[in-house]
């Protein structure tokens, strides 16, 4: 039933580009890019905070650094996105790296706050470097070049290559999960005394699967630079970050999809009121509060037993 | 009541101790929680710790699984100082602790628990792309784990749906799993009736075979039933070890402890 | 000169320090008692400098303003812990963050609403707007001045709060030990209520005195709460003292940070350095000071918990 589900809208996703055309739709190609971007992002936000339950406020960091690699390598020459997106993976890798080993020395409320002190750190930095443009951010002069005959100057062709790679990623979280490695790091969320008195070494896990979490993002980020050919600061302010978990509280904590139907949910929604009010985080703001206060489960949770399952257990 | 004893093999006299504290001190602010404790445990002997709430046998598992520092003393396994190892390290070593408080994975079935903890020791964690589900070789040995803690028709459920009983029984269940060298048991018939505690003692028993067991129990017809050699602990300091025998007739323990409790376990009905 | 220029850059990082300890007070609190991360706290901070400008302008007087902003923070904190934060204490931190994120959402475009996107003016009394002459070949901002006075005032009267009244005792107690504080009984919800009111005064004061020397805008609140965070990550969850030592920490690192880094790369390296790599690293430094303290203390300086 879900494989049905999920092979029929993988196949409208294939089908929208050819379909938009004559529809007169070419606007949301665009649109439907950015709303896959934010997918991405946000499932590997899933992988560590609905799977693994670290809850980390500072995940724009990464998606901010992978952003600022690409672009950066861009103005250094590095145009091939064979060379800057895997780049870019590796350098947010090395961020997360660096912000896990410290952060998930702590738990609780502390690991929020320093997850959420680093990446305002990097953002500081960011408007401090004024050798890539400080406050004003830099500009991509072209999209990454990608070879093989196509070029992502294209929307549709730039939309099939987000639309592979959010594919992807999905699959590789599902893999992942399934796996020796995610079902210690789901274990961990469950009971990580136990897990340590059964003999794993459970920050080691944790510290792999944020940086994991964190090169997925950066790969978000590099798309995301491509996708407006401009990168700034506020692309790690934690605002972002608090957006990811937005999306994926949305759709469902430690669900599959639930950073995709939360990525879906909260672009959409917010597109849908932006024309009539200037005001639609207010608006989101009011539908977060009663989601958390009233759905704690999610949408996803709506409908799933097993998401239902996953944030209970909180 | 005793009918059901079994008999107690000798521990072999001058055998190496498997584990040894030495010294081991522990306090928190003006309170000292363990005051120089020192014991041993030998190879294949089921050692129990007995002792009044607050005397610090809690304290001195955390101190002896790893997950609070002791200020002072050592802590040998097995010839190793482990007394700085971190909690993990020392499982993979063989020194793995149950809880009193049941520590177990209630989101995940009984099978699933078991599994965790045999995963834990046979081979590497670190693979990210092949489904467990498909370790032919990792379930089996958990099925038989989950047999063994005679949990065998109850593999499927979800942990959290559990019988109390079932459930102490499968937390004893996942630090076997972890095929130890020893085991140290914090109260593992804690809030379990005596038809529920008659399920365990046998288990633990015929644990004695493979390993060696510190066991902290306050139900002293179990202690007596199951101990090679017991050791009191009072105020945080170790006032006695020997023989269920000698510990029976040993004036300071009875007048600091055992009074009471002795009674009623030699008399009958605990 | 130099030695001068140091004195006043100190008493500046003595004054920020001194409001972040406002912020980080109510915040340390909640986060002990109530074992709670508010992320709204920042909210309150910059309500409280909206309503002191709008009344200041109202009854013409910063110093008539600055009470009434104290009182109707105090009751609109009051309010949102009725109503929301409630709710939250028994739940997850997850829910927590997500719900006090939504009161931030609101916030801010409340304030949007009603004051408009651009940022407001506040000014400081007139009495208080020039320099002031702390000795000779030493003049200093009286309104900066004047702030230190208050934090110093409110750091005081906070102490003796806490160490010598029973309330405060309690207060005391319940964040380093939630049990007791469950365990006192009955009027424990008021308790909490009354704190946060409490803190959300504290935060409305910060934000009325740094109004004049900081831009009244949507965000600021945001800004200085991450810093509250950094303080009390420092300091240790919980503990008052904690707050205190590292806002002043914070504030001195920060503020001689920004001033002499650069001083000191321009110097050792070039020009071009240090106006590049400058803001860049001077904004990093109280991090990094975060980074070590955690690395030493994981509990932070004065751990409130045992």
């Amino acid at each position: 039933m879900q494989r049905a589900l999920t092979l029929a809208a993988l196949a409208l996703a294939i089908a929208f580009p050819i379909v938009a055309a004559p529809l007169d739709l070419d606007f949301y190609i665009g649109f439907a890019s950015r709303v896959m971007i934010y997918a991405i992002a946000a499932t590997s936000l899933n992988l560590i905070l609905g799977y693994g339950g670290m809850v980390s406020f500072g995940h724009a960091a990464f998606f901010g650094t992978g952003a600022y690699v690409v672009a950066i390598a861009m103005t250094h020459g590095i145009d091939s996105l064979w060379a800057s997106w895997p780049l870019a993976m590796a350098v947010s890798g090395v961020v997360a790296l660096g912000i896990g080993a410290i952060s998930l020395r702590t738990r609780g409320v502390y690991f929020i706050m320093i997850t959420l002190a680093f990446a305002q750190m990097m953002f500081f930095v960011f408007i401090g470097l004024k050798a890539y443009g400080g406050e004003e951010g830099l500009n991509m002069p072209y999209r990454s070049l990608i070879g093989l005959g196509l070029n992502l100057k294209d929307d549709a062709t730039f939309y099939y290559v987000v639309l592979a790679l959010l594919t992807a990623t999905v699959y590789l979280l599902r893999r992942l999960i399934d796996s020796r490695f995610g079902r210690v790091v789901q274990a961990i969320r469950e009971n990580e005394a136990r897990m340590e008195t059964i003999g794993f070494s459970t920050y080691r896990y944790k510290l792999i699967c944020f940086v994991i979490a964190g090169m997925v993002c950066g790969l978000a980020g590099a798309l995301i630079a491509n996708q407006t050919r401009y990168v700034n600061p506020n692309l790690m302010h934690w605002i972002v970050s608090g957006d990811m978990m937005i999306m994926i509280i949305l759709g469902g904590l430690g669900y599959r999809f639930g950073g995709v139907l939360g990525a879906i949910v909260m672009l959409v929604l917010d597109e849908a009121i932006s024309p009539y009010t200037t005001y639609s985080k207010i608006v989101i703001g009011f539908v977060l509060l009663a989601v958390v206060l009233f759905a704690p489960r999610g949408l996803a949770g709506l409908f799933d037993r097993k998401a239902a399952r996953a944030a209970g257990s909180h | 009541m005793n009918q059901t004893h079994t008999t107690h093999p000798q521990p072999r006299q001058g055998s190496a101790p498997v584990l040894e504290v030495r010294a081991l001190s522990k306090r928190f602010g003006g309170l000292v929680a363990t005051d120089q404790v020192s014991l041993d445990v030998r190879v294949g002997e089921v050692h129990a710790l007995i002792g009044p709430n607050g005397a610090g046998k809690t304290t001195l598992v955390h101190q002896l699984s790893g997950t609070l520092a002791p200020d002072a003393g050592q802590i040998v396994f097995r010839g190793n100082d482990i007394t700085r190892l971190p909690a993990h390290a020392r499982v993979l070593r063989g020194l793995v602790r149950s809880y009193q408080i049941t520590s177990i994975f209630r989101q995940h079935s009984v099978l699933d628990n078991v599994a965790l903890a045999v995963q834990a020791r046979s081979g590497s964690s670190f693979r990210f792309w092949h489904a467990v589900r498909n370790e032919q070789t990792l379930f089996d040995e958990a099925r038989t784990i989950v047999a063994r803690v005679g949990l065998a028709d109850r593999a499927d459920v979800l942990a959290a749906n559990l019988a109390h009983g079932e459930q102490r029984q499968l937390e004893v269940g996942l630090a076997v799993a972890t095929r130890p060298a020893m085991l140290l048991l914090d109260e593992p018939m804690a809030g379990m009736g005596p038809e529920e505690s008659e399920r365990l003692i046998p288990l633990i028993d015929g644990l004695r075979q493979e390993v060696s067991i510190l066991l902290i129990e306050h139900d002293m017809d179990a202690v007596f039933r199951l101990a090679d050699r017991i050791s009191v602990l009072v105020s945080g300091r170790v006032i006695a070890t020997g023989t269920p025998e000698e510990i029976r007739a040993n004036a300071d323990v009875k007048r600091a402890y055992l009074g009471d409790e002795l009674e009623s376990a030699t008399g009958g009905q605990a | 000169m130099s030695g001068l220029f140091l004195f006043e850059q100190a008493l500046n990082g003595l004054q920020f320090g001194l409001m972040l300890f406002l912020l980080a007070a109510g915040l340390t609190l909640v986060f002990g008692i109530m074992d709670t991360i508010n992320l709204a706290h920042g909210s309150l901070y910059m309500l409280g400098a909206y309503m002191t400008a709008t009344l200041a302008q109202a009854t013409g007087s910063f110093v008539v303003a600055v009470p009434l902003a104290l009182v109707a923070t105090a009751a609109i904190g009051m309010l949102l812990e009725l109503a929301v934060l409630r709710r939250l204490y028994t739940r997850d931190h997850m829910s927590q963050v997500l719900a006090t994120f939504a009161l931030i959402l609101i916030a801010n475009d409340s304030v949007r609403m009603i004051w408009g996107p651009q940022p407001i003016s506040l000014n400081p009394p007139a009495a208080l707007a020039g320099p002031i002459d702390l000795f000779p070949g030493m003049s200093y901002s009286s309104y900066r001045l004047a702030i230190i006075v208050v934090g110093l005032a409110v750091a005081a009267l906070l102490y003796l709060l806490v160490t010598r009244t029973r309330t405060g005792m309690l207060v005391r107690a319940g964040a380093s030990n939630r049990e007791m504080a469950t365990a006192m009984g009955t009027n424990i919800k008021v308790l909490f209520t009354c704190v946060f009111g409490f803190g959300a005064a504290l935060c409305a004061l910060a934000g009325a005195m740094l109004g004049p020397i900081l831009a009244v805008q949507v965000g600021m609140g945001e800004d200085i709460l991450i810093l509250a965070f950094v303080v009390i990550v420092i300091g240790g969850i919980g503990s008052i003292r904690g707050a205190l030592v590292g806002s002043l920490l914070v504030g001195l690192v920060d503020t001689l940070g920004r001033t002499f880094l650069p001083m000191i790369l321009r110097e050792t390296f070039s020009p071009q350095v240090a106006s590049n790599a400058g803001p860049a690293l001077a904004s990093i430094l109280i991090y990094v000071l975060m980074a070590a303290v955690l690395f030493w203390k994981p509990q932070g300086l004065f751990p409130a918990r045992g």
